[in-house]
């Protein structure tokens, strides 16, 4: 395949571009954080109550999850540079495990409110009042929205595990295994302010 | 080699010798591991401090541990610390965007 001597890469541009899609990535969830803040401003009393209803034991599990995946892929750069292709496997295998914990854990936590009715746009929840509507909303929403970069994070480094296995990405052209670990950091990241606003700050 | 070189190409060369150079930068796997236990400590400590109230002093102290961790995973992780500096100034020009737009944004709710 690549085997031509000429043939035209520049990893500096490749990881400048995975940054400037992370920005934009930053910006929005910056976004639905400046609207949290406001809306929790607006309606102290009623995030403040609703906020003691989430499971802070799932919630820290969860960050922890999170931070051990985080350096299992920052690892497995670590080993693709050492030319220790089987070390690689095994840490990105680590990751794709740990991030599927992550989803089953969101999985019973979510599972927990819909059984109490609490989902958007439900008549339980809107008897509740306003405050409680917004703060649901904006969980739903946000760690949804969180889950499903957590399930595009696991496709991308499961298509590089593939490209490792296949030695389409080896100790010297290894820039595809670091901007997946950009992104999953990245997601990680989100979760860290997420965690203490939804979770801890009651 | 004492041939005269054009300066765009020269300095192609040397880009291409910084680059190397970065890519042979290898981060021991322990230095990941002494940050994972730092950043798992901060998160048990920020649970321990938020279910004791503080009031304010509760937020600020949550927001500034979240702040220390996420600085630890873009400069180890994502290896902010060993890029070149472009990358850092950028990531910090964003964050500085987005506090602007919270300051702006606060200071219509406040004295509206």
């Amino acid at each position: 395949m690549n085997t031509t001597p000429e043939i035209h890469r520049d990893d500096l541009a490749s990881k400048t571009g995975m940054w400037f899609f992370l920005f934009t990535e930053m910006l929005l969830f910056g976004g639905l954080f400046i609207v949290y803040s406001i809306y929790r401003f607006r309606n102290a009393e009623a995030f403040h109550l609703a906020a003691h209803e989430l499971n802070v034991a799932i919630g820290t599990i969860n960050t922890i999850i999170l931070l051990v995946s985080s350096t299992t892929i920052a690892m497995s750069i670590t080993a693709i540079q050492k030319k220790n292709k089987k070390l690689a496997l095994i840490f990105l295998g680590t990751t794709i495990l740990l991030g599927l914990a992550f989803l089953v854990n969101k999985y019973f936590e979510w599972g927990e409110h819909l059984k109490e009715h609490i989902y958007p746009g439900s008549a339980v929840l809107a008897l509740r009042g306003q405050g409680d509507v917004l703060f649901y909303g904006l969980y739903f929403f946000m760690t949804g929205l969180h889950a499903l970069h957590i399930i595009i994070g696991l496709v991308f480094i499961g298509v590089i595990t593939a490209m490792i296995y296949r030695d389409k990405i080896t100790s010297d052209n290894f820039v595809l295994l670091e901007n997946s670990g950009l992104y999953w950091h990245l997601v990680d990241l989100i979760w860290i302010f997420l965690f203490p606003l939804f979770y801890l700050i009651t | 080699m004492d041939l005269p070189l054009p300066p765009v190409l020269s300095h192609y060369l040397n880009l291409t010798i910084i680059m190397e150079n970065e890519k042979n930068h290898i981060i021991p796997y322990r230095t990941f591991l002494y940050v994972l236990a730092l950043l798992i400590t901060l998160t048990l400590t920020s649970v321990a401090i938020t279910q004791i109230y503080l009031g304010t002093l509760t937020v600020v102290l949550a927001l500034v541990i979240a702040a220390v961790k996420s600085s630890f995973v873009l400069r180890i992780f994502m290896h902010l610390k060993f890029e070149q500096k472009m990358f850092s100034i950028a990531v910090i020009a964003v964050v500085l965007i987005l506090c602007v737009v919270i300051i702006i944004t606060f200071l219509d709710y406040l004295y509206r």
